[in-house]
């Protein structure tokens, strides 16, 4: 009964005119908050990621790189959990998530994995900072960083694994769009914290996650067909391409930095942090605006049912 | 057991949605406004409604029974919507709580004293059924009435349904007289009668509540084709392992790269 965006120039013929209830909403929007769980997704890959720098740097004799990635990583579960407990609405919640294990459920298996990963984390900046307790130190920060990548990434199964279909649609690509964000904004925070000579890795890093998190982000929205377009209109668009465009000055910043003073490379980390950050609440605030018009549930679905009744 | 809801007979009196709010004592949704659509101010399914009438006013030619006059050139549809209790549940599914549960009548129902308010069902839920409640930040949807039947009554809505537009029972034999039913309407002439939720081949596996509609699905605020997203979580949980490895070898080539 209701057409929307009729006479609009980038819908497809299909999209243009379609049939919903008053032009509401078919799905309901997530409830989750764009500060804690958008926050959330941000801060999982930032501790993740950094953790795998920690563990780098301890190999490898760079022992301020080391120390920052621990203390990243320390920061970036400790409020990643805070955020979480907070959508919860009281703390005495998230033990709920630790009466059983659900492998069909993706946040009870991040409860768990966090639950393994924070006191690990934990073990190794305080062995690390107090220089006591050397060996449990150093196989807290391995452990850390063997569960590091998971945490950086089960976030994005976390979000594709529901009926959002401008997160559902993606979650082929997700993980890698996680993936490379995690890897950018742990090098950016790297490059912060730690001296010249010791940010080698991270300089390198920062221009490979940024071309993992460009790629698979661009490759995503146009695998998702028409729901692609919930990426790049209104807050969401606008984050995305924010984001885009920080990475790619970041990611230039930290290349050409090697030879360059201290301020470039704090800059080029900064403008990396926040690439990462835009993208990760672009993706979140997509997901929610996909869900608002049911011109994203409909449509795909149509096309879906059409596509069956033509094999058949 | 479950639901068929036939449209077809639906008076849209709102008896239904009286019931089950006076049989679980669910608290109004707030705010109260007159939202314009026809005549309906509830608007959709939430935490505290568990069934919702549309009304779907439509400029449609409507015929005598048989193909005969055309008496008018609007028709109202009247839908009364529940929660379907998909055999596939994806609300179930993605629980980190264990506080949803199939019941040993084949339904699906929230445990308020397990549930913490996560808001992952919410989410999962292809129909958009399931909701979290303000006032106390739990999730909460359509139990069937599971304390009713447990003591083998009906459940309220189909208990104050006076057209029958509503009915509970064995889901084979409520589809066996859905059949007949759409059967019935289609030699009337009502061909745009069809089944929306009963096909166990369907991207839920089938619904325990399921609905003679008149017209496609979306017409009605239903969506055409929901799928059970848990479906494809074992790709999910490959592309995230291989993306996590990812990670790994990228640090690890941004540190040996420059020995």
């Amino acid at each position: 009964m209701t057409t929307r965006d009729r006479g609009d120039g980038r819908a497809t013929a299909q999209a243009d005119h379609f049939d919903s209830y008053y032009g509401r909403r078919i799905l309901k929007p997530p409830t989750w908050e764009a500060a804690t769980i958008g926050g959330y997704l941000y801060l999982g890959g930032l501790a993740g990621a950094s953790s795998v720098f920690a563990a780098g740097g301890q190999l490898t004799g760079r022992p301020r790189l080391a120390r920052a990635g621990k203390a990243a990583a320390l920061v970036g579960v400790g409020l990643s959990l805070a955020a979480l407990v907070e959508d919860l609405g009281r703390p005495a919640r998230f033990l709920h998530m630790l009466r059983t294990f659900k492998p069909t459920s993706p946040m009870s298996v991040g409860s768990w994995l966090l639950a393994a990963y924070a006191p690990l984390v934990g073990v190794s900046l305080f062995t690390d900072v107090t220089g006591r307790f050397p060996l449990a130190g150093r196989a807290a920060c391995y452990g850390a960083a063997v569960l590091g990548p998971a945490v950086t990434t089960y976030t994005a199964v976390l979000i594709s694994d529901t009926a959002v279909p401008a997160w559902h649609e993606g979650y082929r690509e997700m993980p890698f769009l996680f993936a490379g964000s995690a890897t950018a904004t742990a090098a950016g925070s790297a490059l912060i914290a730690t001296p010249a000579a010791e940010n080698g890795p991270a300089r390198r890093a920062a221009v490979l996650g940024t071309a993992l998190e460009l790629a698979a982000g661009r490759l995503m929205r146009h695998r998702m067909g028409m729901v692609g377009e919930a990426y790049e209109r209104g807050r969401a668009g606008v984050l995305m391409r924010t984001g885009e465009a920080l990475a790619l000055a970041g990611a230039a910043g930290a290349a050409l930095s090697g030879r360059g003073g201290r301020a470039a490379a704090v800059l080029s980390g900064a403008a990396l942090m926040a690439a990462s950050a835009c993208i990760r609440l672009g993706v979140f605030s997509a997901g929610v605006a996909s869900t608002q018009d049911p011109r994203y549930t409909v449509v795909p679905q149509r096309e879906r049912l059409a596509g069956r009744l033509s094999k058949t | 057991m479950g639901f068929f809801t036939d449209t077809s007979v639906c008076i849209g009196c709102k008896a239904c949605e009286v019931a089950c709010k006076e049989w679980n004592r669910l608290p109004p949704d707030p705010p109260f406004q007159l939202t314009g659509l026809s005549f309906d101010n509830t608007e959709q399914l939430s935490a505290s409604t568990w069934r919702h009438v549309a009304f779907i006013e439509q400029r449609k030619p409507v015929r005598e029974p048989s193909g005969g006059e055309q008496t008018s050139d609007q028709r109202w549809l009247m839908a009364s919507d529940v929660c379907k209790h998909c055999t596939d549940a994806a609300c179930l599914d993605v629980c980190p709580t264990g506080s949803l549960f199939r019941t040993e009548f084949g339904t699906v129902v929230v445990q308020a004293d397990i549930c913490n308010g996560c808001g992952y069902c919410v989410s999962a839920c292809p129909y958009g059924v399931i909701d979290k409640r303000e006032s106390d930040g739990l999730a909460w949807k359509c139990t069937l009435c599971y304390d009713r039947i447990g003591e083998g009554m009906v459940p309220a809505c189909a208990k104050a349904c006076p057209t029958e537009s509503i009915q509970y029972g064995e889901l084979s034999e409520l589809l066996d007289r859905a059949t007949a039913r759409v059967e019935t309407l289609q030699r009337e002439g009502v061909t745009d009668a069809r089944l929306y939720g009963h096909d166990p081949d369907d991207g839920v596996r089938g619904n325990g509540a399921f609905f003679l509609l008149l017209d496609e699905p979306e017409v009605y605020g239903l969506p055409p084709a929901p799928m059970d997203t848990t479906r494809d979580l074992p790709a999910m949980w490959r592309h995230m392992a291989l993306a996590a490895l990812t990670v790994a070898a990228g640090i690890i080539t941004a540190f040996a790269a420059g020995r």
